[in-house]
């Protein structure tokens, strides 16, 4: 409900105005932010649907292929063979902003240039799927950075856009209604001071006027008395 | 932006090490209590990325939720060795609930 216990005057009413003004402002510019947030979330979580499909058969393809290697050789000799990685991942991360939600943005980079360099065992003692594995898993990996990446991504900005709506329709159905509620109570207010002013204005002066015509009425009547008395002196 | 991070896999063995020849830091849990300690000491260091397993995040909501709205650690659920269980489809379609307040794909 709107807020009574405003004063009203003119400066208060000035001032809510203002206070509408910034509010309605405000509430287009959340409502552009909600809609275009809006519109590269969904582009984001579209591309994170197909990406995590791709990213989840994948993997189980190469968990696959891991439980094919640990068949073939004893699970000591496979911990001891992937238990020292040659390879080593180094992780940069930048921002990217979008609408105000900082995006993080990740760049690898690995330690051993090519990518045949990255068995971390000689191959004398282990199987050939195991290689198969790891290089599948290699690749699995690149996508699985991106999907990283676009699944914090739109993690972010679903919290954002939650957040930019729940604004929006706070200015929308309370902030902007309760300031025009309370302008039109002040203005009410006023217009009533106003009118009351003008009827006790009339008031005052027909009482005035009254006044005045007896006064004139009484100076009449002495007039006519003395000039009646002045007659019966003559005669 | 010199700084660099950490990518870190936590999961059951068999699932993460596959990850520890591609250089990750791979951190074998045999329980979700662990997997929760685990998560919570990484998201205090360098670690930009964690991958989690989907059996292992079943029960660990509380944790996930916390790290969800952060900038790091990223908590990425993938499917262990023993099949996807759909969590992570899951929590995309949580996450457009939350942002567009319906279900609309």
């Amino acid at each position: 409900m709107a807020n009574i216990t405003v004063s009203p005057t003119r400066m208060e009413l000035t001032r809510l105005k203002g206070k509408l003004r910034t509010a309605q402002r405000g509430h287009k510019l959340l409502k552009d932010k909600r809609d275009e947030l809006m519109k590269q979330f969904l582009d984001t979580v579209r591309e994170v649907r197909s990406l995590r499909a791709e990213v989840e058969e994948e993997l189980l393809a190469v968990h696959g292929s891991f439980t094919v290697a640990s068949a073939l050789m004893s699970s000591e000799a496979l911990e001891q063979a992937l238990l020292y990685p040659k390879q080593s991942v180094e992780l940069t991360m930048s921002f990217q902003n979008i609408m105000s939600v900082n995006v993080p943005i990740y760049h690898f980079q690995t330690k051993t240039k090519s990518d045949a360099d990255i068995y971390p065992y000689g191959f004398a003692g282990t199987s050939g799927e195991l290689d198969t594995a790891v290089e599948a898993l290699g690749k699995v990996f690149q996508k699985m950075l991106k999907l990283a990446e676009i699944e914090k991504s739109a993690q972010l900005m679903a919290e954002e856009i939650e957040k930019t709506r729940r604004r929006v329709n706070a200015l929308e159905y309370v902030m902007i209604p309760n300031t025009q509620e309370s302008i039109r109570y002040i203005t009410m207010k006023l217009d009533e001071n106003d009118r009351s002013t003008t009827t006790r204005l009339m008031k005052v002066k027909d009482m005035l006027l009254k006044e005045a015509i007896e006064e004139r009425q009484a100076a009449n009547a002495k007039a006519i008395e003395a000039f009646s008395t002045a007659g019966e002196t003559q005669s | 932006m010199a700084a660099t991070y950490r990518i870190a896999v936590i999961g059951d063995w068999e699932s993460v090490m596959g990850f520890r020849a591609l250089g990750l830091d791979t951190y074998p849990v045999t329980s979700v209590e662990e997997a929760k300690e685990t998560v919570r000491e990484l998201a205090k260091t360098d670690c930009a990325v964690i991958y989690l397993t989907e059996t292992l995040a079943k029960g660990m909501e509380d944790v996930l939720s916390r790290y969800k709205d952060e900038l790091r650690p990223a908590i990425i659920l993938i499917p262990g060795r023993n099949g996807s269980l759909g969590i992570g489809k899951a929590n995309i379609q949580r996450a457009i609930e939350r942002a567009v307040g319906a279900d609309i794909l």
